[in-house]
């Protein structure tokens, strides 16, 4: 894991003290709210509907269990015992108390942890595929480029005000996990003809009001030339992006304005430029950071006994991916437990999982944009006595890509921006499919659901996608359907009306009793039945049982 | 014709807690919905939302909501997100304010 050097540490440290002070003088009103309020913000903490929200960046979703247990600390001795966490890769305390703050951080600092730019017009917490590292199917383990990218990317004097927010999301995989398709940037790694990683780089994904799927831009960029193109990127949006409409001011928006072939010009011309005047990346400083990302060492191959138990065995089907190496396996925990709150993990339970990566997993965890948790390296012989350990602590849904892995985000439950709840939607989901037999009959499908339009659950992208809107004081639901945030990424279409908050779950049954009734074989999963048989043969039996009902 | 002037309250969160607050007919701020004051015209309610406003360092996001009225002539919140502010998350009964009154 990388660590940090004196610099960052200095720099962290500083942040605090300064922050520290700033709440001093909030509190004793020497800063009014309109001047703490942005200073508030760039460290990580909201007002929300019931209390203050701290968010914690978790860069490229990586965490060592010291971490993972001081922030079981943290949701102990300063909020509810518990945590949740996003689809940023960030964990949110949802009760943290103004004057806290600033010793939240320094413990956060204790473990090379902040909570800088997690929000504002910046370059945001850079997310990865949270297989980073393990995955079979993985060219290089990007994060070492998310690690520079974050430290290029920290105070970068030159895009501290952008437009508007910015994200970067990186894969190492050909199959992209991370969504990166999704994102302002988003990196793919691919080969060139001569067989050396590169990126694929993708410009103006984003989700919210308007969603779009990024589009390649450059589809090889070696990786030397990684940082100068990103420069260039960021500096014909930060002169041409919209700053006069909050609305319109995301790169998405220039991209599809200016069109991309212009848009690609323009950042070659300035990536040429950049390219000339850029020193070369400090070899030394690379090695170190690459360095820090250098796969475990892992044991040898050891016979693994068979698996009989039946539990044991259903885990392993939905929640183990195969690892790089044969022996090894990367163990998906599941965050959803049927009834419970997506994301959402106590302190006993972090504990547990910190233990478990400490003693079995190479002491490695990450965050998945799913809202679960990754142990990357575990030898398969351990498999059972993790199995029994994540069991006893609660952890051991196995339902993995299944109808109740649910991405919720926290809508209404907590959210100010929030136009409806979604938490509560996703534990009737959950609860209405519990059966695991008929969750796995079901197959892979995604359900994701937010609680406004700004797509924090990502339902544009979902196979099933839920939006929560507030209509003449009501909440409705409107379903998208189709959509894919993988490398074959597209946006999900409208059904048509919305739903009143408890049709919502019957609208669903429906809809997967149409796939079920018109999958060719089991097989046959429901994108894929979707993508056949089109939007036509859903909406009738979405919509036509609601017309015999009122008839 | 205009329509019928809906009766307004001031509402805000705690500068140290964060938590859910009310303004009062005594202009002071309350943790109870039923004790927010009423303003049954625009001009007072301008006139909440300016008396509202003078505890800058003690009550943060303060804005003017529709209120409805329960039995008891007390304010009651109109919109669902109001409802949601009186009570705290749904997917954890014990935290926020449902906890207090069970
Ligand atoms: S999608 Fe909307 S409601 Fe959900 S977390 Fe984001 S801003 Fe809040």
């Amino acid at each position: 894991m990388y660590q940090y050097n004196d610099f960052d540490q200095a720099f962290v440290r500083e942040r605090v003290a300064e922050f520290r002070d700033q709440v001093e003088r909030r509190i004793a009103g020497s800063l009014t709210e309109a001047e703490f309020l942005p200073l508030r913000l760039r460290n990580g903490l909201y007002l929300q509907l019931h209390a203050y929200m701290f968010r914690i960046a978790i860069p490229y979703g990586t965490l060592n269990s010291r971490k993972m247990r001081q922030l079981a600390m943290i949701a102990d001795r300063w909020d509810k015992g518990y945590g949740h966490f996003t689809t940023r890769q960030n964990i949110q305390f949802n009760w943290p108390k103004l004057r806290d703050v600033p010793d939240i951080l320094d413990a956060l600092a204790d473990v090379e942890m902040h909570a800088n730019q997690t929000s504002g017009n910046c370059i945001r917490n850079v997310t990865a595929d949270h297989f980073a590292g393990a995955a079979a199917d993985e060219i290089e383990d990007p994060r070492a480029t998310a690690e520079l990218l974050r430290q290029w990317s920290t105070d970068h004097p030159e895009f501290l005000y952008l437009p508007r927010k910015f994200k970067i999301g990186i894969t190492g995989a050909p199959n992209d996990r991370a969504a990166t398709k999704t994102h302002d940037i988003g990196l793919r790694m691919v080969r060139s003809s001569d067989g050396l990683p590169g990126y694929e780089v993708s410009v103006g994904g984003g989700l919210g009001r308007t969603p779009i799927i990024g589009k390649v831009v450059r589809e090889y960029l070696p990786k030397a030339d990684l940082i100068p193109y990103l420069e260039a990127i960021l500096q014909v949006y930060n002169l041409a992006g919209r700053r006069d409409n909050k609305f319109k001011a995301r790169l998405k928006i220039l991209v599809n304005e200016t069109g991309l072939d212009e848009i690609r010009q323009q950042i070659e011309a300035r990536f040429a430029e950049k390219r000339a005047e850029w020193p070369p990346i400090n070899p030394g400083l690379l090695a170190e950071i690459e360095a820090a990302f250098t796969p475990p060492v892992f044991e040898p191959a050891a016979p693994v006994a068979p698996v009989l138990s039946a539990g044991l065995r259903s885990f392993i089907d939905t929640n183990v991916a195969e690892h790089k190496q044969p022996h090894y396996a990367i163990v998906t925990v599941s965050l959803k437990p049927i009834g419970g709150t997506p994301g959402d993990a106590t302190s006993h339970q972090m504990r547990v999982l910190a233990d478990i990566a400490e003693e079995l997993g190479h002491d490695d965890l990450r965050i998945s944009h799913e809202q679960n948790v990754v142990f990357p390296h575990v030898p398969r012989r351990h498999l059972p006595e993790i199995y029994d350990r994540l069991k006893a602590a609660g952890l051991a849904t196995a339902n993995i890509g299944l109808v109740s892995d649910i991405i919720a985000c926290p809508g209404m439950d907590y959210c100010s921006l929030a136009t409806a709840r979604s938490i509560p939607v996703a534990q009737e989901i959950a609860e209405t499919f519990a059966d695991i037999d008929r969750q796995r009959d079901i197959g892979p499908l995604k359900i994701k659901i937010s609680g406004c339009i700004n797509a924090c659950g990502h339902h544009h992208v979902g196979h099933i996608g839920i939006l929560g809107l507030d209509r003449a004081g009501v909440e409705n639901y409107q379903i998208t359907l189709g959509g894919d945030a993988t490398e074959t990424a597209v946006v999900g279409d409208k059904t048509g009306p919305g739903f009143a908050y408890d049709e919502v779950v019957p609208a669903v049954e429906r809809l997967i009793g149409a796939y079920l009734d018109m999958r060719t074989e089991p097989g046959e999963t429901f994108l894929e039945t979707f993508r056949r048989v089109g939007m036509g043969p859903f909406k009738a039996a979405l919509y036509e049982e609601v017309r015999s009902d009122a008839a | 014709m205009a329509r019928k002037f809906q009766p307004q309250m001031a509402t805000g969160n705690d500068l140290f807690e964060g938590d859910v607050v009310y303004f009062t007919s005594t202009g002071c701020w309350s943790r109870d919905i039923g004790d927010a004051a009423l303003a049954v015209n625009s001009e007072a309610a301008d006139d909440l939302l300016a008396r509202a406003s003078a505890f800058p360092n003690e009550v943060v996001s303060v804005y003017l909501v529709d209120s409805a009225i329960d039995d008891r002539g007390r304010a009651a919140p109109a919109h669902f997100r109001e409802v949601f502010r009186t009570r705290g998350p749904s997917n954890y009964p014990e935290h926020g304010r449902q906890a207090e009154s069970v």
